[in-house]
This record gives structure tokens, C-alpha cells and sequence, in this order.
């Protein structure tokens, strides 16, 4: 079998340019595609590296990225347009993606807490859309990131990744220690290849490498140096640049955990909190500045070394649950009835979440400028009022602090600000309520649930007031009176 | 080459048709039925019919347990079952019980290898429940693919860089590659008796040129086949069987 091409050569119609990258996971070329079928965008042709001195892995890898990179839909990862039979002429063509490679960022580290948060929460982004779509990539690491000059990130290499619906070809595969020295989770060293958290575990390695410039657990040489990260507490973030702000210090620290259920429960989640620093409850996460001391980490390296394995259980968390939970609670009518419906639904849809992320917001108008008023001073009055409100609103729901956050946002369209602020933060669900019965006269298609229900990025549950036959009766009678004042020229829409 | 795989009909007409109109709407160039057509379910005749008319159509046959139980009762079947057979054999015709008794315990056709239990030796009946099982069922078969049933779950064993069986649980609907470089081992479900809490019929397509497996899980009227059982006069936890999928 063949697997080295030359610039110069054809496969299937693809004619190989320039050699682009050697790496662990195969060779990249340039490749221009046949004049029958071109192409909206540039191409590489990615071959496996097999035989005497390649990874004895190659093949496998190539297996696995072969059958799951072409499953990938969206701007988080290259598109596929051919690939070749491994028993023929193994090869890949993608899409070639422009960028800046992460790697050529962290070179640049430690780079300021706000450049790290909106960097990280592109990579988030990207790292939430893998997952979405099932699939665990278990390699992530600067050189696997491409950050578009749109600020978008690119996952590449998904030959360690897996997919939850096809067979895991490397599992149980004793000869290879899973991702790279300086990235993997403790639990992948236990060969545990199941769980998407693991994924947050090499981001959080990663975002600590941008904020410091350091890597919290060195880049060891050997699979015993590795393992120390079963049981070593890394440095906090603010021990090694005092400027590190305590909210990223509660982020990355939160990644790295190293037990799984106490990191995030979703890479949504750590996007959020990038997007939304003044959102994070702190923890003593955040508070550290000094290191461990040597005695508690000669504690946690002899109950590990007892232990021999740490406990891993059962992780069976889907990657897509219902975990970003938005309600829209309308904050300039607080005595509506609609509010009561609006608690109870929102409760009933937390206790089944077993961890969720509440985003509680109002779009309330927004402020007109007053004779002689300063925009400033009128705008943040109007919000810190509304959010008050907001936080009378959500405190019968007795949620932990760390699981809610509060958002005010003024807005003339206050259905489309619901809709951008849902796809930015990756919501799962959104409540919302339904018009009341005096609104119901007017066309539903004009109200801001229906705009928000025929629109959202994921599921709307709408929730309406369990009325009587009087009410809707009412409302009918509204609907005459309406109609006959549209008749003479009022517009009973607005 | 497209093959759809059946195995553990088990009497159940309307679950085989079911399979049968959803595997040929999906373009089927070939049958491979796996074994024990009779047993638990009201039907052994009418499935045993459609099952030589196949046959005469070109499709794999495999003789599984309980046909070989119509024409020496022995072997360990429980008293439901035992019932089940007796019923078989009142309403079949002896053309039928000698196309059952006539019937291989195992097909080559490389690169495949069919059988109703483990390749390894198929008339004990051995189960493939473990990835050790399934390595002596890959090791006898001796085929990149190998096709069995018995067990009433859907699972395809797949062969490590080790050499060692993995198990992995498919999703219905989704197409699996499966390249001939490794090994791999479809069991390919219940069609009319799945026993994991969910009543729809199983079966399994394999394209053999594009290398791909997929498993389905087929809805059907369980409670026509059910109340054949009640009517039959056999006993009523055949039916419930049917009706929970258990």
C-alpha cells in the first residue's frame, strides 16, 4: 500500500501542489481539485503516515477522522469533499482553513484577561458545536485550533476524536496514551474515552497557557510524569501573574478540575461565563493565590498512589442536554398574572435538569433621552431598577447564585434581542410567555412569542395562564371592539 | 451487493413483513434469514411459508435451535416454550418440518460467514455474550464478517488493534463503516421477539460494496401479533413478551 504522494501527482483528480505540514497525525499537501468539480474554497489533502517509523496508530486515526469529519456540519471544523479507501490510496481532502493557528497565539502569552476570555470563548463555541453533534475530540491543543480573522474557531484533527453513535476504534487500545502530554485529562490517562468533559479539562489547560503563559502540569516526557495530574493540585493562574483577575481564575480553575463532576457540565457553559465576567459567583477557586502546600499534595499523592485508580462514575451525561435554560420575564408589567405561570413552568423545568445554567432576562424599550438628560445616568437608572426586579423575580425559585444570571437589555425589537442573546450563549431552552388574553386579539404572528417561537436556534416553551371560558369570551369582545376601531382607521396592531 | 439480515423471527408474521417491506424499500438485493423462524409466537406456519418462498428466491437459510427442536424435541427450552413448539408442530405442514430439518447450521460465502449462534460451533448454541465469545466466533468463522443471531440484542463486535473483540450498542438508522481491515461481528436482532423493552422488530442491512452496516429498529402492529398468541391458546406471557418487548 502506498501512502506517500508527490507534488506533482494525481489522485482521483486531485492534483497535488506543495507539501504544507508534516505532523504526528500524517502529512498535509496543497491539492487543487479536478477542473470538473471546483471548488468555493482552497484545499488540502491530508495522507496518513504508514509503515516502518510512522505511528503504529496512523491507520487507525485516519479510520476514525475519515469516518467522522465528513458527520461534522458547520463553521467549527474543515468540510471533506473526497477521501480515498484505506486499502486503495488512503487520503482526505478538506477544506483548507485561513487563520491564525492558536499555537502562533499562545507564542504571544500571557496575553491580557480580556483577549484570553474572547479567544476562549470562540474556542468554546467551537468545542459546544463538536459536542452538539455527538462527538468528543479527546485531542484538543493550540496546534488544533485555527482562529478565523472573523474571530471564529476551527477544530482540526479528529483522529483521537469519537462519535457517540459509531464504534470507538481506539478503545481499549492499551498502547497509546490518548491527546497530548500537556492537554490530556486524567481520565483519558485511565483510558476512560466517554466523556465530552474531558474536552473542557484541554481547554482549561489551554486558556491557563494563555492567561500565563505556563502550563499548569508541564509538559512531562513520560506516562508516569502524566499521571500526576491524577493528584496534583496545578498552581492557581493568579501565583504566577498577579494581574490574572479572579473571575478567569474561577474559570480555568473550574476546567481543570481534576475530578469530572466538579468541572463545567458543558463547554456552553464556559462560553457563557467568558462572554459574562461580571456573571461568575466566585468560589475559593478564585480567592487562591498561592500554590498547594507540600503537605496537602503529599496527602493527595499517597491516597492516589493507594487508590492506584481514581473512581470514575458512570458519566452518561449528554452533551446536549437541555443545559442553558433562558426566561424572558417581562419586568415592565410585574402585575401580571401571566408571572406566577411563568415561576411555576420555569420551576417544573429546572427539577429535571439535574445541572443547567438559568439566564433570566428582560428586553424592556428603550430609553428615550429626556429635555437636558444625560444617555448615561437614565439608561443605568432604568437597569438597575429592572434588574432589582429581575432579582425579586427569580428569588422564590431559591436557585444557588452560581446557576443564575440576570440580564437587562434595552431594545426596540425586543423579540429579535431575545433571539441574538439565545444563539450567542447557546441556549438549549427558552420559556417565555404567551400573550396575555387583552393581546390576543391581535394577530399572534405580530406578537413577540410567535417571532421568537418561529425563529429560535432551539426549543420555545411558551407559557399561557390556564383560563376559563369568561376570559377568552372577554377576549373575543376585545377582538370585536378592535375590529370595529380598525374599521375606522385606528391601527389595532400596534 | 445489498443483504438484509433477519434472524429470531420466532413465529411473528407481521414483524418478518414488517422487516421485509422496510428492508426491500431500502433497495435489498439479497435475504440472509438467521435461524429459529418458529418457537414463542401464534405463526410458525405462515412465517415458515414466507421463509421458503425466499429461499426459493436465493435467500441464505440457517437452521436455528428451536426449528431444530421441531424434529427432536430435546435441548433446554422453558415450558412456555415448550408449548410454543408443541403448537408449531400441530399446524405445520411435513413439507415444512422437512424444510427446517434440512436447513445448514452455517454459510460461507466470502467474505461473510452466516450462523444462527457462535460460528465457533454452532450446534451447541453457544451464546456470543462476551467480547471472549465473540473472538472464538471470528476465529472460527474465519471471514472479515460474520452474521449471527441468538441473542436477541443488536451489537456489532469489532476488532481492536490488539486483536481483542469490542462491543459497541448501534443506533438505528445510522450506516456504520466497516472496513475489511478488521474484523466484525453483527448480531443482528430480534425481528420477532426483541427483549429490550422496546417492541419494535430488529434487523440489519449490510452493503457489502460500500462496506456498511446498519441496524434499524422497525415499528409494527405487536398488538395483532399478540393477541394471535392469546388466541392460540398459548400462554398469555408470550404475549406480554411481544406487547413489552421483554
Amino acid at each position: 500500500m502506498s501512502t506517500q504522494v508527490h507534488p506533482g501527482d494525481k489522485v482521483d483528480g486531485f492534483t497535488v501542489e506543495s507539501r504544507l505540514h508534516v505532523g504526528g497525525n500524517g502529512y498535509i499537501y496543497h491539492v487543487t481539485p479536478p477542473p470538473e468539480r471546483p471548488s468555493p474554497f482552497p484545499l488540502v489533502m491530508k495522507v496518513p503516515g504508514i509503515g516502518a517509523g510512522e505511528p503504529p496508530l496512523g491507520i487507525v486515526s485516519f479510520e476514525t477522522e475519515r469516518t467522522i469529519l465528513p458527520l461534522l456540519h458547520g463553521p467549527h471544523a474543515p468540510r471533506v469533499v473526497g477521501s480515498g479507501d484505506l486499502s486503495v490510496r488512503a487520503y482526505l481532502v478538506m477544506e483548507r482553513i485561513e487563520g491564525e493557528s492558536l499555537a502562533a497565539i499562545a507564542l504571544r502569552a500571557p496575553l491580557p484577561a480580556e483577549e484570553v476570555a474572547r479567544v476562549g470563548a470562540a474556542l468554546a463555541d467551537a468545542v459546544h458545536h463538536i459536542h452538539q453533534q455527538e462527538v468528543i475530540h479527546f485531542d484538543l491543543k493550540p496546534e488544533n485550533f485555527i482562529v478565523r480573522a472573523s474571530g471564529e474557531a476551527v477544530l482540526l484533527d479528529f483522529g483521537f476524536a469519537r462519535h457517540k453513535r459509531y464504534p470507538d476504534l481506539l478503545a481499549e487500545d492499551t498502547t497509546f496514551a490518548a491527546g497530548s502530554a500537556a492537554y490530556v485529562s486524567p481520565e483519558q490517562l485511565q483510558s476512560n474515552r466517554s466523556d465530552p468533559r474531558s474536552d473542557l479539562f484541554a481547554l482549561g489547560v489551554i486558556l491557563f497557557q494563555l492567561a500565563t503563559g505556563e502550563l499548569p502540569f508541564g509538559e512531562p516526557a513520560t506516562y508516569g510524569g502524566m499521571r500526576d495530574r491524577l493528584w496534583r493540585i496545578p498552581p492557581p493562574p493568579r501565583s504566577l501573574r498577579a494581574d490574572v483577575p479572579p473571575w478567569l481564575q474561577e474559570i480555568i480553575l473550574h476546567c481543570i478540575e481534576q475530578d469530572v463532576d466538579r468541572r463545567y457540565i458543558s463547554a456552553a457553559h464556559v462560553a457563557f461565563d467568558l462572554r459574562h465576567p461580571d456573571q461568575i459567583a466566585l468560589t475559593n477557586r478564585a480567592a487562591l493565590v498561592a500554590g498547594a502546600g507540600f503537605g496537602r499534595q503529599v496527602r493527595r499523592w499517597w491516597h492516589a498512589f493507594r487508590s492506584s485508580t481514581v473512581a470514575i462514575r458512570s458519566p452518561a451525561l449528554p452533551a446536549d442536554g437541555a443545559t442553558v435554560i433562558m426566561v424572558a420575564v417581562d419586568t415592565e408589567h410585574l402585575e401580571d398574572e401571566r408571572h406566577l405561570s411563568l415561576q411555576r413552568t420555569t420551576r417544573a423545568i429546572l427539577s429535571l435538569s439535574a445541572e443547567f445554567r438559568l439566564m433570566v432576562v428582560s428586553a424592556i424599550h428603550a430609553a428615550p433621552l429626556g429635555e437636558g438628560e444625560q444617555l448615561d445616568d437614565t439608561a443605568s437608572g432604568k437597569q438597575r431598577e429592572h434588574r432589582n426586579r429581575l432579582r425579586r423575580w427569580v428569588e422564590p425559585l431559591r436557585l444557588p447564585p452560581s446557576h443564575v444570571s440576570l440580564h437587562v437589555i434595552e431594545s426596540y425589537k425586543p423579540a429579535e434581542t431575545l433571539l441574538d442573546l439565545a444563539r450567542l450563549n447557546h441556549v438549549d431552552l427558552i420559556v417565555l410567555g404567551a400573550p396575555a388574553p387583552s393581546q390576543r386579539a391581535l394577530a399572534w404572528w405580530r406578537s413577540a412569542a410567535s417571532t421568537v417561537t418561529a425563529n429560535a436556534p432551539c426549543s420555545v416553551h411558551v407559557v399561557r395562564v390556564h383560563d376559563d371560558r369568561a376570559r377568552i369570551d372577554d377576549a373575543l369582545a376585545g377582538a370585536a371592539s378592535l375590529d370595529e376601531r380598525a374599521g375606522t382607521g385606528t391601527d389595532a396592531g400596534s | 451487493m445489498r443483504f438484509a439480515l433477519l434472524s429470531d423471527i420466532h413465529a411473528n408474521i407481521e414483524a418478518f413483513d414488517a422487516c421485509l417491506a422496510h428492508a426491500r424499500a431500502r433497495g435489498v438485493d439479497r435475504l440472509a434469514l438467521l435461524g429459529d423462524f418458529v418457537g414463542y409466537g401464534a405463526d410458525a406456519a405462515a412465517v415458515v411459508n414466507t421463509v421458503m418462498r425466499c429461499a426459493d428466491d436465493g435467500a441464505i437459510v440457517i437452521k436455528g435451535n428451536h426449528d431444530e427442536a421441531i424434529e427432536r424435541s430435546g435441548g433446554y427450552f422453558n415450558d412456555q416454550a415448550h408449548a410454543a413448539l408443541d403448537w408449531a408442530r400441530k399446524t405445520m405442514t411435513d413439507e415444512q418440518k422437512r424444510f427446517l430439518a434440512a436447513l445448514p447450521l452455517r454459510v460461507d460465502e466470502a467474505p461473510m460467514c452466516f450462523v444462527h449462534a457462535s460460528a465457533a460451533s454452532p450446534h451447541r448454541w453457544d451464546y456470543v455474550d462476551s467480547p471472549g465469545a465473540a473472538l472464538r466466533c471470528v476465529q472460527a468463522a474465519d471471514a472479515p464478517y460474520t452474521f449471527c443471531g441468538h441473542l436477541h440484542d443488536q451489537i456489532l463486535y469489532f476488532e481492536t488493534t490488539q486483536r481483542r473483540m469490542s462491543a459497541f450498542t448501534p443506533t438505528s438508522g445510522t450506516p456504520i463503516p466497516v472496513h475489511r481491515a478488521r474484523r466484525w461481528l453483527a448480531i443482528v436482532g430480534s425481528a420477532g421477539q426483541p427483549r429490550d423493552r422496546n417492541p419494535a422488530a430488529a434487523y440489519t442491512l449490510f452493503d457489502a460494496a460500500k462496506g456498511e452496516v446498519t441496524f434499524y429498529r422497525v415499528p409494527y402492529d405487536h398488538h395483532a401479533a399478540a393477541g394471535k398468541i392469546r388466541a392460540a391458546g398459548l400462554p398469555g406471557a408470550l404475549a406480554y413478551r411481544i406487547e413489552a418487548g421483554v
